[in-house]
């Protein structure tokens, strides 16, 4: 955790705030969004910030548009888009929607840096300082 | 186990869409599948059924007659029919009852489900940002399976051509026009790598049958068919489900693993014994993935298992003889009772133009649904 802060506050592409998770003090499985309770053994889970760099997992492309309610498009109107679970170095996958510029280009294990806003977690290819960090 | 229990009727209407309320084709099922057996509603001692949005069962009675008969209410995502079936066939292990009805009805409005967030304990945002989406868990998970695995788009393709060859011979279903693997390819990405006609369709139908002790059974003409085994399990941690804001790293648990072991130890039979089986193919990746989990083949040994016919009705395991819910749709409360009925027929010998070759001895189903929860049969004649 350490490590994810301190690369958070020194790299400028960082974002603000980390993917707010949480991590069981027992049996070290981390989630995301944070829970009191770990999902495993029941026992208390503590916060914990993921750093956000991981691989793909798996993803789709979403082609036609959601029923709305509940889905709001975007002001553009629809427009199809990806989303996948990105497998975070702390072990676990975390859906997240993918901004890509090429929805053909998406791939299975493709460096994802994925950042929490004000909706879901959105991904996006990682740079080259982000990788395997 | 203690006590045998037997299917000594089976019923089950059209699907697809109806002017019929979900409650009418219901009593239609009942009626069919009292008729099957030779019994009448007043001898049957309990029931048990539900549907996932088209009323309560027990209101049925008022169609059906004012007996006075316990009548439990079910409502267990896309396990509702096999668990009526499993508290019908608990009844009359317990002694309750020695002749009980389970049936599983729906109708559903066009269109994919629109789940609400807040009823998945979700936050709002999973909604307003398009993630409620049954179809992108279904595409991702057999996306995962076919990097893994190395199964192919044509077999996905395969898997819906037999399903709406065999809904071409299946009088109930709802598709019956074939199509063939290039239209299947060729129908318009839905959410990748799964296509529009690789997925069934929310529709209207029912099911229902009549169990009971073989005390009752030796009363009757028609041949009845023995439920061997009946299990329902709940995901456990570790498994990959739909509307998952995260999921667990490491190897997959699989709810459909669990359930199916539990229903083969339960009654002392292998998936090497069976002659035929339905697996719930709410899109073309299920059923592949469902294969292996349900302990038919190894994962990755579909691609060449389907492209070889194995699972064609003349094939050495006839998988989803009567198209599945990609020919008949999907109404959720229904479709885990039309398999059992399908099994039926084809243990019996008389599924018509589908009928497995060789006399079948041995029938499995399997459905398996949201949140993570899978029932499975084994049957026997």
């Amino acid at each position: 955790m350490a490590g994810a802060l301190i690369r958070m506050a020194t790299h400028p592409r960082s974002p603000a705030t980390g993917l707010k998770g949480s991590r069981c003090s027992g049996c070290l499985v981390a989630v995301y969004p944070a829970d009191d309770a770990c999902p495993r053994c029941g026992g208390p889970a503590d916060p914990a910030a993921l750093s956000g760099a991981g691989t793909l997992w798996t993803w789709t492309v979403q082609r036609y548009a959601p029923k709305s309610p509940p889905y709001q498009a975007p002001p553009g109107g629809f427009e199809p888009f990806a989303v996948g679970y990105v497998e975070l170095k702390e072990g676990v996958r975390v859906a997240a929607v993918l901004d890509v510029d090429d929805l053909d280009a998406v791939r299975i294990g493709m460096p994802l840096m994925v950042t929490a806003g004000r909706g879901v977690p959105r991904a996006r290819p990682a740079t080259l300082g982000e990788e395997g960090s | 186990m203690s006590t045998d229990v037997l299917i000594c009727g089976a019923g089950r209407t059209s699907f697809g869409r109806s002017e019929a309320s979900g409650r009418q084709l219901a009593v239609s099922a009942v009626n069919a599948a009292l008729a099957d057996a030779g019994i009448e509603w007043s001898r049957v001692r309990a029931a048990f059924g539900g549907s996932d949005s088209a009323g309560l069962a027990d209101t049925l009675v008022s169609q059906l007659g004012l007996t006075g008969v316990p009548f439990v209410n079910v409502k267990n995502g896309c396990a509702t029919g096999g668990s009526a079936l499993i508290s019908a066939v608990n009844a009359i292990r317990s002694g309750m009852a020695d002749v009980v009805l389970a049936v599983g009805f729906d109708k559903h409005p066009r269109g994919a489900f629109d789940p609400r967030p807040e009823d998945w304990g979700l936050g709002e945002e999973y909604g307003t940002d398009g993630l409620m989406v049954t179809t992108q868990f279904f595409g991702m998970k057999i996306q995962r399976y076919m990097h893994d695995h190395g199964i192919t788009p044509r077999t996905l393709a395969l898997v819906a051509e037999k399903a709406y060859r065999n809904g071409a011979v299946t009088p109930d279903a709802w598709r019956r026009t074939p199509v063939s693997a290039a239209e299947i390819l060729d129908s318009g990405m839905v959410s990748d790598p799964l296509t529009r006609y690789m997925f069934c369709s929310p529709g209207a139908g029912a099911a229902a049958l009549v169990l009971c002790s073989p005390e009752v059974a030796r009363t009757l003409d028609g041949p009845a068919v023995t439920l061997r085994s009946a299990a329902v399990r709940t995901r456990r941690f570790g498994s990959f489900e739909v509307f998952s804001p995260w999921i667990p790293g490491g190897e997959l648990t699989s709810v459909s693993r669990d359930a199916s072991a539990a229903a083969f130890e339960e009654a002392g039979i292998g998936p090497g014994d069976v002659d035929v089986c339905q697996l719930q193919d709410t899109e073309s990746g299920a059923e592949v993935m469902h294969m292996a989990e349900c302990g038919f083949c190894e994962d990755g040994e579909q691609e060449r298992l389907i492209a070889s016919g194995a699972t064609e009705i003349g094939g050495a395991l006839p998988v989803n003889t009567d198209g599945g819910c990609i020919a008949n749709g999907e109404p959720i409360g229904a479709s885990g009772l039309r398999q059992v009925y399908e099994v039926v027929q084809q243990l019996r010998g008389r599924a018509g133009e589908r009928q497995v070759p060789g006399k079948p001895r041995v029938g499995f189903t399997h459905v398996y649904g949201a949140p993570g929860v899978s029932a499975c049969t084994v049957l026997t004649c």
